[in-house]
C-alpha cells in the first residue's frame, strides 16, 4: 500500500465510527476542522515528525482495552487548596467536582455550552488550525472536529486557586477526547492543574490564549497507569508581556505522545515548557515541542528529563522557529536522558530555524548512564547501590521540576517524582 | 583492625599488575603513615580496599576485624566501620550535602541495626561537627562537593568522617592542596577522633602533616609493594632525602 493510500485508510477506519457532533456554537469551527484532518489524513508510522513513535494505536479506529489503574496513593496536589473538575472517562462528573463558580472566572462545560459562547469562538480550535503550519497535528484536528467534553475558562482577573482538571478512568475500553480553551485576559493569571489516567487511550487538546501581562502555569502529571495511551497537544498565543509555563511529569505509559505547540506573539513574552519522565520497561514517551518566535525580545526554555531502564523509549523532538523580525530572541533548549541500562534508548531530534541575525539560540541534548564515579562515592560512605542510584537519578530530574515557579506546587511534584521512582514501575 | 595480606592487585581491563604483594597490617589505637612516590599504588590500594571497581584482586585477602572486606560491596564496607577520605572527593551536582549526610549516616545505622537519627539530632549533631572544621551553614547546604574549593573539599571530607565514626579510616593525600591553617584544622579533626578502639592509614608525601597528626609507624611503597617500614623517624628522612637511597638499599 502506497502511504497517501495507507493514510487514507486509516483516516477512513478510524472516522468510521464518529459523527460530527451538531447544532452547537462551535459547528463551524468542527466542519472547518474535519476537512482540515480529512485533507491531511491521520499520521502513520512512515511520516517524518512520527519516525520515533508509533501512531498506530493512537489512531485506529478502537483503543486497545486497558484495566483501570488502582492506586492506594494519596492523589496529587491533594494537600492544595483548589478548584476540582473531575471527568471520568473524559465525562465531567458534577457530583465529585467542585461548584465552578470563583472569583475573576468563568467555567462552562464544552458539552453544555449550548448558548453562544463569544470568546470561545475566536479560540475554539483556532490555535489548533494556527498549530498545523508548517508541520500537520491531525490528531489534534480529530479532537476539535469530535470532542463533546471539556471546559471552556475564560479569566478576567487573579484567580485565588488553581483548578484541577481530575481525569478518572474507570471503563477498560474507554476512548476519550477531550478538549479545553483557556482564554487568560491582559494582567489575569491562572494556574491549571491536570491529573489522573483519563482513560484507556486520550486524546487531549488544551488551547490557550494569553493576553498581554497574562500569565498561565500549568502542570500536570501522567502516571503511574501502566496501560495508557495518550495524545496530547497543548497550543499556546502569548501576547506581550505575558507569561506561559508548562510541566509534565510522567511515569509509566506504554504510549505518550505529549506535544506542546507556542507561539509568540507580542513583544517581551516568556514561555516554559518543561517535563521530568520515569520509564521502565514497555514504556514510550514523546515530548514534541514547537515554538515559533513571532516577536521581539521574547524567552523561550525547553527543558526536558528522562531516566529510561528495562527496554524504555524516550523521545525529543524540540524545535525553535525564530521568524524575521523577531529580534533578541532567546531560545534555549536541553534535553537530556539518563539510560539506567543497555536496553534503553533516547531518540532526540533538536531543531533550529533562525530568519532574523540578533539572536541567541541554544541546544543540546545529551544521554548519559549514572556517574560511576558519584555512585561510588555514595556507596564509600554506606549508602547502598538501588538507594544511591536513585538519588542521582532524583537529582538529574530534579533540574526540571526546577522550571516550576510556584514552590509549593514544585515540592508537590518532587515528592511524587521520589515516591514513583521508589515504586519501579510496580 | 585492618589486615592486610599479600595483596595482588590487577587492572580490570588491562594486564596492568599495580599491587604486587602488599602486607599490612593496623592495630586498633594507631595510627600507619604510607608514603611513596608517585603512582607506587597508594591510591589504588585504598580504592581496592574500599571496593571501587576497575581493579582484579588476583591474590591475597584483606579483613576489617572478622569481615571479609573483599567479598562485599562497598555500602557493606563502609557499615562493618571502614572509611577512605578521598584523594579527589567527587562533586555530585543536585544532591545536598546535608541529605548526602544524612542518607549516609542513617543507611549505616540502618545497616548496623542501630536506630536512625533523627532529623532534629542529625542537625545538631553536624553543625556542631562542621563548625569546629570551619564549615559554615551555607556550605552544608550547597550540593555535596560542588564549587568547593580544594581545600574545602578535603575538611568535607572529614566532616563526613566525624559524622560516621568509623573503625578504620584511611585518609589519601588529605593533607594536599591544604593551607597551613587549614592542615591544622584537618588535622585536629583527625586527632579529635583518635581513640583506643580506632585505626588510621595516613597517605602522605609530606612530613608536615606527620608532624601534627604523630603516627606509629611509617611505610615505604614502592612498585606496589611495601619496601620498609619504620618510626616517624623515616618520614623525616625522606623530606630529607627522598626515595633515591631506600628505593637503591632494597634493590
Ligand atoms: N583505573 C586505572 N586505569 C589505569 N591505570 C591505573 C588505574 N588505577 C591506577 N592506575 C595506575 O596504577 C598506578 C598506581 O596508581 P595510584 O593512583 O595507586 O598511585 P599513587 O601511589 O596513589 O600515586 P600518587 O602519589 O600520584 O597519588 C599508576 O601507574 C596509575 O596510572
Ligand atoms: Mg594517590
Amino acid at each position: 500500500m502506497s502511504a497517501v493510500a495507507e493514510t487514507l485508510s486509516v483516516t477512513d477506519e478510524r472516522l468510521a465510527g464518529l459523527t460530527l457532533p451538531a447544532g452547537g456554537w462551535s459547528d463551524a469551527a468542527r466542519k472547518d476542522a474535519f476537512s482540515r484532518l480529512q485533507s491531511m489524513g491521520l499520521p502513520n508510522r512512515r511520516d517524518e515528525y512520527w519516525k520515533f513513535t508509533r501512531p498506530d494505536t493512537l489512531t485506529q479506529a478502537l483503543p486497545v482495552p486497558a484495566a483501570p489503574f488502582v492506586t492506594d496513593e494519596v492523589p496529587l496536589f491533594d494537600a492544595i487548596d483548589r478548584l476540582k473538575i473531575v471527568f471520568v472517562d473524559g465525562v465531567f462528573d458534577a457530583e465529585a467536582s467542585d461548584d465552578l463558580s470563583l472569583e475573576g472566572i468563568q467555567i462552562d462545560r464544552l458539552a453544555a455550552a449550548d448558548a453562544d459562547i463569544h470568546w470561545a469562538r475566536d479560540v475554539y480550535g483556532v490555535l489548533e488550525a494556527n498549530g498545523q503550519k508548517p508541520v500537520a497535528r491531525s490528531l489534534a484536528a480529530l479532537n476539535t472536529a469530535f470532542a463533546v467534553d471539556g471546559v471552556l475558562i475564560h479569566v478576567t482577573g487573579a484567580v485565588i486557586k488553581p483548578i484541577n482538571m481530575i481525569y478518572l478512568h474507570k471503563s477498560e475500553t474507554s476512548d476519550v477526547m477531550l478538549h479545553h480553551v483557556i482564554k487568560v485576559d491582559a494582567g489575569a493569571s491562572l494556574t491549571v492543574l491536570e491529573t489522573g489516567p483519563a482513560a484507556a487511550r486520550l486524546n487531549n487538546v488544551m488551547e490557550v490564549d494569553i493576553a498581554d501581562g497574562a500569565a498561565f502555569h500549568h502542570a500536570r502529571a501522567q502516571g503511574r497507569d501502566h496501560e495508557r495511551r495518550a495524545a496530547t497537544h497543548m497550543f499556546a498565543r502569548l501576547g506581550a508581556e505575558s507569561t506561559f509555563k508548562s510541566f509534565t511529569l510522567t511515569a509509566n505509559g506504554v504510549m505518550t505522545r505529549n506535544e506542546c505547540i507556542i507561539e509568540l506573539t507580542g513583544d517581551n513574552a516568556n514561555a516554559t515548557v518543561g517535563g521530568a519522565c520515569v520509564g521502565d520497561g514497555d514504556f514510550h514517551h514523546d515530548d514534541t515541542v514547537f515554538i515559533t518566535h513571532d516577536a521581539v525580545n521574547c524567552e523561550s526554555r525547553q527543558v526536558f528529563k528522562k531516566v529510561l531502564r528495562n527496554g524504555a523509549t524516550g523521545v525529543f523532538q524540540g524545535k525553535i522557529l525564530v521568524k524575521a523580525g523577531a529580534q533578541k530572541t532567546d531560545g534555549y533548549q536541553i534535553s537530556q536522558s539518563l539510560l539506567l541500562d543497555g536496553d534503553s534508548q533516547f531518540l532526540a531530534k533538536p531543531e533550529l530555524e533562525i530568519y532574523a541575525d540578533d539572536v541567541i539560540c541554544s541546544h543540546g541534548s545529551t544521554t548519559g548512564a549514572i556517574d560511576e564515579t558519584a555512585l561510588f562515592y555514595l556507596q564509600s560512605r554506606g549508602v547502598p547501590k538501588a538507594v544511591a542510584t536513585d538519588l542521582l537519578t532524583l537529582s538529574f530530574l530534579t533540574e526540571a521540576v526546577e522550571e516550576i515557579e510556584d514552590e509549593t506546587l514544585r515540592a508537590e511534584i518532587n515528592t511524587r517524582m521520589a515516591s514513583w521512582l521508589e515504586r519501579r514501575g510496580g | 583492625m585492618l589486615k592486610i595480606n599479600n595483596l595482588h592487585v590487577k587492572l580490570e581491563d588491562e594486564d596492568k599488575q599495580i599491587l604486587k604483594g602488599v602486607n599490612l597490617e593496623v592495630e586498633a589505637g594507631k595510627v600507619h603513615a604510607i608514603m611513596g612516590p608517585n603512582g607506587s599504588g597508594k591510591s589504588t590500594l585504598s580504592y581496592v580496599l574500599s571496593g571501587r571497581g576497575g581493579y582484579e584482586v588476583t591474590e591475597g585477602e584483606a579483613h576489617l576485624g572478622d569481615v571479609d572486606l573483599l567479598d562485599i560491596e562497598p555500602e557493606e564496607r563502609a557499615a562493618a566501620g571502614l572509611f577512605l577520605a578521598f584523594q579527589y572527593p567527587v562533586e555530585i551536582p543536585g544532591v545536598g550535602n546535608m541529605t548526602f549526610l544524612r542518607t549516609a549516616v542513617n543507611a549505616q545505622r540502618k545497616a548496623r541495626g542501630e536506630e536512625e537519627m533523627s532529623a532534629a539530632e542529625f542537625l545538631k549533631v553536624v553543625r556542631a561537627k562542621a563548625k569546629t572544621l570551619k564549615i559554615d551553614a551555607e556550605m552544608l547546604k550547597r550540593p555535596v562537593n560542588v564549587g568547593f574549593s580544594g581545600g574545602e573539599k578535603k575538611r568535607n571530607e572529614i566532616l563526613q568522617m566525624a559524622m560516621l565514626e568509623p573503625k578504620m579510616c584511611i585518609l589519601d593525600e588529605t593533607d594536599s592542596g591544604l593551607d597551613v591553617d587549614a592542615m591544622k584544622l584537618v588535622a585536629e579533626g583527625v586527632n579529635a577522633l583518635r581513640d583506643e578502639g580506632r585505626g588510621f592509614l595516613i597517605i602522605t608525601h609530606y612530613q608536615r602533616l606527620l608532624d601534627h597528626i604523630k603516627p606509629d609507624y611509617v611505610h615505604i611503597m614502592a612498585d606496589g609493594r611495601i619496601i620498609k617500614t619504620g618510626g616517624p623517624e623515616l618520614a623525616l628522612e625522606i623530606e630529607k632525602n627522598g626515595y633515591a637511597d631506600i628505593l637503591a638499599e632494597v634493590a
